[in-house]
């Protein structure tokens, strides 16, 4: 039921003109980010004001929204960001990955292969891969107009230097077409394979920076390294505990007060489809085993 | 003055929804053609450039009217459905015409190389648009895409640009396609 005191989606019409218009661009040119005219939504910075726009911008009443937070549908952002459009949109929601026709996501591609006709929107936090390496805005813009990125290879060949290998793990830069380097925002680097030659369309919302960028479907997308040291997705070197599945990525989770710990997909949708199908896991209840 | 106040979306939040996803498909997908409905704008538009107006533009987005559709009934149905300020070539956020019209496209903004996002975009009304000919690949393209284009040598002079240039939206009827700057186009 539609909350009668909003507009469609929250976002009054001339908002998202604006907001449409930028996504536009974005998709015109890959990896390069538009500002745009960010509002104030009833949510702080922080909690995926960008990505929430993004969503309201995109929504139709025929969509299938799914929220996730770290790749979770059951944690306190995902829950309020979809009651926040089950109530001012009326869209149907899901938890199902194959079943949603708009992911909105912080910090996770979901583990499920993404189709045509798919839109996942990331929320982000710091669109700008350069900023923590130059603070200037005029100075990181100069850098994108001129594909002046040595900076970035200096940050990553100082890794190596002092830890002996590429020591980022999230928000891991990668290039765009050959062109942009652009921040996946905060997706563990294990997810970076998923950007490229993507059947979906990958939008990004930074609502505190005011910046939206976007991926293509298909988009060449690749992470930056070297020739001697390339790139590895990785993560952690488990199972998972409930579902036994020795690919997907695994959150660490601390159990008891003498360093008992278990390792569970952080994709719960990816987990329980897994469980419901019997798959188990090392701490699966035994009764259950098939 | 009834063909100035009818025609517009009757429902705006959820027409202009599903209207807007058709063109995020178009622009995401090049060559993709999607049908859309919703908008009657005066002649000579079409259904679907009426509806890309109508979705895309308003007060904030200089508009230019190119040959034909530089008329009195069309200035008078933007003015009240969308209320974008029509001006120059030069100056246009937005432009709309046939092919020939919107000649010479140099004259359309190209965004600036730190902003390549402040560049126009062209509304092209066509007679015919089919998913065969010009040979289109790039991001948003699998393998490789066809689509019935006015021309190539244009669009690949865009390319060349890449990343400035001016992105088109193709309408022809009820349907519509896009080709983004990014669109690497051959002769077919």
């Amino acid at each position: 039921m539609t909350d009668q005191a909003y507009n469609f989606a929250y976002l009054d019409e001339q908002t998202k003109r604006m907001i449409r218009r930028a996504l536009l661009k974005a998709l015109a040119i890959p990896g390069y980010q538009v500002p745009f005219a960010s509002r104030e939504m009833p949510m702080p910075y922080g909690w995926g004001t960008g990505g929430v726009q993004v969503t309201a911008a995109c929504l139709t009443p025929d969509d299938r929204l799914k929220v996730i937070d770290q790749g979770a549908d059951d944690t306190t952002n995902a829950v309020s960001i979809r009651r926040f459009f089950q109530r001012t949109a009326g869209v149907a929601t899901t938890e199902r990955t194959t079943d949603a026709t708009v992911i909105q996501t912080r910090h996770r591609i979901p583990e499920q292969p993404l189709a045509e006709g798919q839109i996942l929107v990331y929320q982000v936090p710091i669109p700008e891969p350069l900023r923590f390496l130059e603070p200037r805005e005029t100075e990181t813009r100069k850098m994108h107009e001129l594909e002046e990125y040595g900076l970035m290879h200096v940050k990553l060949y100082e890794d190596i230097a002092r830890h002996g290998e590429i020591a980022t793990a999230y928000a891991y830069p990668v290039r765009v077409e050959g062109r942009y380097v652009m921040d996946p925002s905060p997706i563990p680097k294990f997810d970076n394979p998923k950007l490229a030659g993507n059947p979906a369309i990958q939008l990004f919302g930074a609502g505190r920076e005011a910046r939206i960028y976007a991926l293509p479907p298909y988009s060449d997308v690749v992470s930056l390294d070297f020739e001697d040291h390339p790139f590895t997705a990785s993560k952690a070197d488990h199972a998972c505990d409930l579902c036994g599945s020795g690919s997907s990525y695994l959150d660490e989770v601390i159990t008891d007060d003498r360093g008992t710990r278990m390792f569970v997909c952080s994709d719960t949708d990816f987990c329980a489809a897994r469980q419901a199908q019997g798959h188990c896991g090392r701490l699966s209840p035994q009764g259950d085993a098939p | 003055m009834n063909a100035i106040l009818t025609g517009g979306f009757a429902d705006p939040s959820t027409q202009s929804a599903h209207a807007f996803r058709a063109l995020l498909e178009a622009m995401a997908r090049p060559g993709r053609i999607l049908a859309v409905e919703g908008a009657r704008p005066p002649a000579p538009l079409s259904v679907a450039a009426g509806v890309a107006l109508l979705t895309l533009t308003d007060a904030t987005t200089p508009l230019h009217l190119a040959g034909a559709a530089d008329c009195e009934a069309l200035r008078g149905w933007i003015g009240f459905h969308t209320g974008a300020p029509l001006v120059a070539a030069e100056q246009a956020q937005f432009a709309i015409g046939t092919w020939d019209a919107l000649h010479p496209l140099g004259r359309f903004r190209i965004g600036e190389p730190s902003y390549p996002d402040r560049s126009a975009t062209l509304i092209v009304e066509v007679d015919r648009l089919e998913p065969e000919g010009a040979r289109l690949t790039g991001p948003g393209i699998e393998t490789e895409a066809r689509l019935s284009l006015p021309e190539t040598a244009a669009f690949r002079a865009n390319r060349a640009l890449f990343p400035l240039g001016f992105d088109c939206i193709l309408t022809c009827g009820a349907r519509l396609a896009a080709l983004p700057r990014s669109t690497i186009v051959e002769d077919a």
